[in-house]
């Protein structure tokens, strides 16, 4: 069994303190230690975006990442998107859209997306487009993920 | 007939999904939970001789093993092809094949003993193709094969007259076409959770589309009785047929669960899920029409011929091979049909059910086809197909019934919007314009298993507190099944499905059987069930009212959660309208149920094809073909849908995107090819799939006129429209720059070959030239309608369906 390493982080604004097995990725630290498991898998080789998270507000591929290196990290899942709690337009309008059809994808496309808006507030649609192609979606044809997006950007203009 | 929700509701499931609040298979923790992992066959073909766990078994953390001898009931989802195990018996059959299982306290653990465990292989020369399948020299993959080759089943069947003494006709035409097999790649890997009590009730929470038949073979396997098994379907976080046949990592995690009286979790790796696979069939096949020129009014007769590379086991393959031959017929007038199909076993992964199920590769081959008729006969491709379009309430040559069809209002669509007219041969080199339709079923009308009883049904629970409660088999795989049960409940009953509904599926201790999320059966099976049970509820409540408020039961209406008494001058709200029932009739539980209505065919292999009714799509795709690099640039996709009548249009649009982006997916990138009997390349970064930076504009057009049989009229809508895709791109790409490439994928480096091949003056045709012999039993032959024909095989009496 492999020897267990302390660990602190701040995810979705709490603090967590915690003892991992350090060959374990930021993806199962979060998933099974903290057991918040909106973040999903869908290749544990950084190829299909499914598991991106926001490190310090920057989008971080969480199976690539080894949990060591993520020491004093301030980090944002799916589950800390909403504020007070109300979600946050992107939710709102995914829901709304059918963006979301199975939704295994989604959770990493809307931190991908809020990422975008958080920089872009006005993206057009060439730069969405960009900003999630790095994120594979199986179902949607990524056309309703666009249009929730952009409406999300005007909710959040207005 | 009620009328159809107008207005479009917000996906059920959308808020969950979108703040990751949706518990997939895999986001289950439980108290002392166990993990396993399979360990696979690293040989396409061989008989194991050792298994050695010694070494794994010293590291710390490994709880048990299983091997093949702990499992040896074998399985398979058609009652005809039970030919798989759990972990491999003696034989392995492809790479990848589950030989080892391994249970330890977590996956990195697993990991570590998986590759402790060595097995060796006596290993003989894998087939790996149709031609070696055909060929006799090599070992038999199984022994139930043909006598002569690696043949898993063969399909004869002749319908009318196939103008064999050249009269009839005055043109013919004849193409080898081949489709490439494609994995369903969805985002969610396989997963499940088995939790087997004390008191020795097994449950399975498992990410499966066909929740009835994982129970039904759990009991087989486990050799326990079905009423100590509970399964239920997690969310799938995407299906597309990869998640319908009962899976060794679900009998495994169960069987552990068993013996260890712990929960035990096994999810798949990318990599796994590949070599799991069920995907599309690769298929070769031969098409040949004859055509009388002066009417032009339906095809003469049509030959086809399909040879599927199955894989190393049967799965869902013999019904595959008989859709392959099915549904030729539902979109032309075909008034002589004959089909072979054969499927053969390779050392592969199994193919199976993706979606569209056998029917997208000879729709393709059909598509393409006729493109190439058009052309020989100087008509444009469009008017060709619209001269020969089935009509309303045709029996087909091969016995289906279509009953409505509007294929013909689905072209106009597209023709119009696309401005066909000024483009088709009038766009600079370079750049083309193809069109291709297509049919698909809307539920098969025959269930899996041979069984007298409802495919679907739905129970109906009213409260006092005025919550209807609505309980379903059905598994929502992201299509959007759920939408559709509380949209059709609440529409019948006045209610907000918000606010006033609440759902409860696929769960077998709970929900009453439905059949699975295949053959885009939900949306008419569980909507005809549903609205039979809300209708049923509605009389409850309408008796009860009428009783203690003595007004007639045709004057009162439910609407914006309120029953209206008396034409409107008294008003309930609902939950005082249930007290009111409940205080007569006591608990209100209503169940409501379906099956398909019979069809004609009464031949051996008429239980393929028929369903309850067929929707229809046409599409035009625009696109540049870059001549230097061979690069195919999507730049507009036009597609129409006949879907009867929308329950959900939002959610109806969406499932034609999808499948837009599927068939793109398929027809561009997509291949699940093999190197030295190893999977080329099991991983999502080199298996190329479309990203959004591929995705071209789609402009979707749903026709509505309302089928008799759809619940308020409607079709499927989650398969239909890839079918028209690959074809259409194949015309669009031939249009371009007058390259045929009759094989997908349509890589740069097939274009590129039909322009060499074009330059150096020869036929600039990519693909297949020779189709291999196949020695068929005598066809059965049965006599079309038009023949004065019954739907049964001459010389064969009454064919009386007992499952495929």
């Amino acid at each position: 069994m492999d020897k267990k390493t302390r660990v602190s982080c701040t995810v979705n604004g709490r603090q967590y303190e915690l003892l991992i097995n350090p060959r374990k990725t930021l993806l199962e630290i979060i998933r099974e230690d903290i057991g918040l498991t909106g973040t999903k898998h869908g290749c544990e080789l950084g190829e299909c975006g499914t598991c991106t998270i926001l490190v310090d507000g920057e989008p971080v591929l969480s199976c690539l990442a080894i949990g060591l290196d993520y020491d004093g990290c301030n980090i944002t899942t799916i589950e800390g998107v909403e504020k007070d709690g109300d979600i946050h337009p992107l939710q709102k309008y995914f829901a709304e859209y059918g963006a979301a059809q199975c939704g295994y994808c989604t959770p990493g496309i809307i931190l991908v997306a809020k990422k975008l808006l958080d920089s872009n507030p006005k993206p057009t649609r060439q730069e969405i487009t960009k900003a999630i192609s790095g994120n594979l979606c199986r179902c949607t044809g990524y056309i309703k993920i666009f249009e929730a997006i952009e409406s999300a950007a005007s909710e959040l203009n207005k | 007939m009620t009328s159809s929700p107008e207005k479009s509701y917000p996906k059920f499931d959308g808020i969950p999904k979108s703040t990751g609040e949706t518990i997939y298979a895999d986001d289950i923790q439980l108290p002392d939970m166990l993990y396993a992992k399979l360990v696979y066959s690293n040989t396409p073909f061989g008989k194991i001789k050792k298994i050695d766990c010694s070494r794994a078994q010293k590291i710390e953390g490994v709880v048990g093993f299983l091997t093949g001898k702990d499992i040896p009931i074998s399985y398979g989802i058609l009652p005809v092809s039970q030919d798989e195990y759990a972990l491999a018996q003696d034989t392995v059959r492809y790479v990848g094949e589950p030989v080892v299982a391994v249970l330890a306290v977590d996956e990195l653990v697993c990991e570590d003993a998986a590759e402790k465990i060595s097995i060796e292989y006596d290993k003989y020369k894998p087939v790996m193709d149709i031609d070696s399948a055909l060929n006799p020299a090599y070992n038999k993959i199984h022994k139930d094969s043909r006598a002569d080759a690696n043949i898993h089943k063969s399909i004869p069947l002749d319908f009318g007259d196939l103008l064999e003494n050249g009269t009839g006709y005055d043109y013919e035409r004849e193409d080898i076409i081949f489709y490439q097999g494609s994995n369903h790649l969805p985002m969610e890997q396989h997963s499940c959770v088995a939790v087997f009590s004390k008191s020795g009730r097994l449950t399975l929470y498992s990410s499966t589309q066909t929740p009835h038949y994982v129970h039904r073979t759990l009991s087989k396997v486990l050799g326990l009785p079905e009423t100590k098994i509970r399964v239920v379907a997690t969310p799938v976080g995407g299906g597309f047929g990869g998640k319908s046949d009962p899976f060794p990592h679900e009998i495994v995690a169960s069987k552990f669960s068993m013996i260890y009286k712990k929960p035990v979790k096994i999810t798949l790796t990318r990599e796994e899920v590949f070599y799991t696979h069920r995907g599309r069939h690769p298929v070769l096949m031969k098409i040949k029409t004859k055509w009388d020129k002066k009417k032009l009014d339906s095809i003469r007769s049509m030959e086809f011929h399909s040879i599927l590379d199955g894989g190393a086991y049967g799965s869902y393959g013999v019904a595959t091979t008989y859709y392959t031959g099915a549904l030729q017929t539902v979109t032309y007038k075909v008034d002589n049909y004959s089909f072979r199909g054969t499927r053969v076993y390779t050392n592969k992964p199994p193919c199976g059910p993706k979606r569209g199920h056998g029917t997208p590769q000879p729709r393709f081959a059909v598509e393409v086809h006729l493109d190439k008729v058009a052309e020989d006969l100087k008509v444009d491709p469009i008017e060709l197909r619209k001269k020969i379009l089935v009509k309303d309430n045709t029996i087909t040559a091969n016995w289906l019934k279509v009953s409505t069809i509007s294929l013909d209002e689905c072209i106009d669509k597209v023709l119009e919007a696309s401005k066909w007219k000024e483009k088709f041969g009038k766009l600079p080199y370079g750049r083309g314009i193809g069109f291709a339709c297509s049919s698909y079923l809307s539920g098969a009308g025959l269930p899996i298993y041979w069984n007298p009883l409802p495919h679907s049904a739905v129970q109906l629970r009213a409260d006092r507190s005025g919550l209807v409660t609505v309980y379903c088999g059905a598994a929502d795989i992201g299509q959007g099944s759920d939408s559709v049960l509380v949209e059709i409940v609440s529409k019948i009953l006045g209610l907000d499905p918000f606010k006033d509904v609440a759902l409860i599926t696929s769960d077998t201790d709970l929900t009453p059987v439905d059949l699975g999320s295949y053959s885009s059966r939900v949306t008419l099976m569980c909507g005809n069930a549903a609205i039979q049970a809300a209708q049923r509820l509605k009389e409850f409540i309408i008796k009860a009212i009428s009783a203690e408020l003595k007004c007639g039961e045709n004057e009162i209406d439910f609407r914006d959660s309120h029953v209206l008494v008396s034409n409107g001058k008294k008003q309930l709200s609902f939950k005082e309208a249930v007290i009111m029932a409940e205080k007569k009739f006591g608990a209100l539980c209503t169940t409501g149920s379906y099956a398909p209505p019979p069809s004609p065919g009464k031949f051996k292999g008429s239980g393929v094809g028929p369903s309850p009714c067929y929707s229809y799509s046409s599409a035009i795709v625009e696109l540049a073909v870059d001549p230097d690099s061979g690069l195919v640039n999507m730049e507009k996709i036009w597609v129409a849908h006949d879907i009867g009548k929308a329950i959900n249009k939002m959610l109806s649009i969406g499932q034609v995107e999808g499948s837009v982006y599927m068939g793109l997916g398929e027809a561009l990138y997509e291949e699940q090819i093999f190197r030295k009997g190893v999977h080329k390349f099991p991983s999502i970064l080199e298996y190329k799939s479309p990203t959004s930076l591929e995705m071209p504009e789609i402009e979707t057009f749903l026709v509505e006129r309302p089928d008799p049989n759809g619940p308020f009229g409607g079709k499927e809508v989650g398969q239909g429209p890839l079918l028209p895709i690959p074809p259409a791109i194949a015309n669009a790409i031939y249009n371009a720059v007058g390259v045929r490439i009759d094989e997908l994928p349509f890589t740069p480096e097939k274009v590129l070959k039909g322009l060499k091949l074009k330059k150096e003056g020869k036929e600039a045709r990519v693909g297949f030239n020779k189709f291999p012999e196949i020695k068929y039993p005598p066809a059965l032959k049965v006599k079309t309608q038009g023949q004065g024909g019954d739907g049964t095989a001459e010389g064969v009496e009454e064919y009386v369906h007992r499952g495929t």
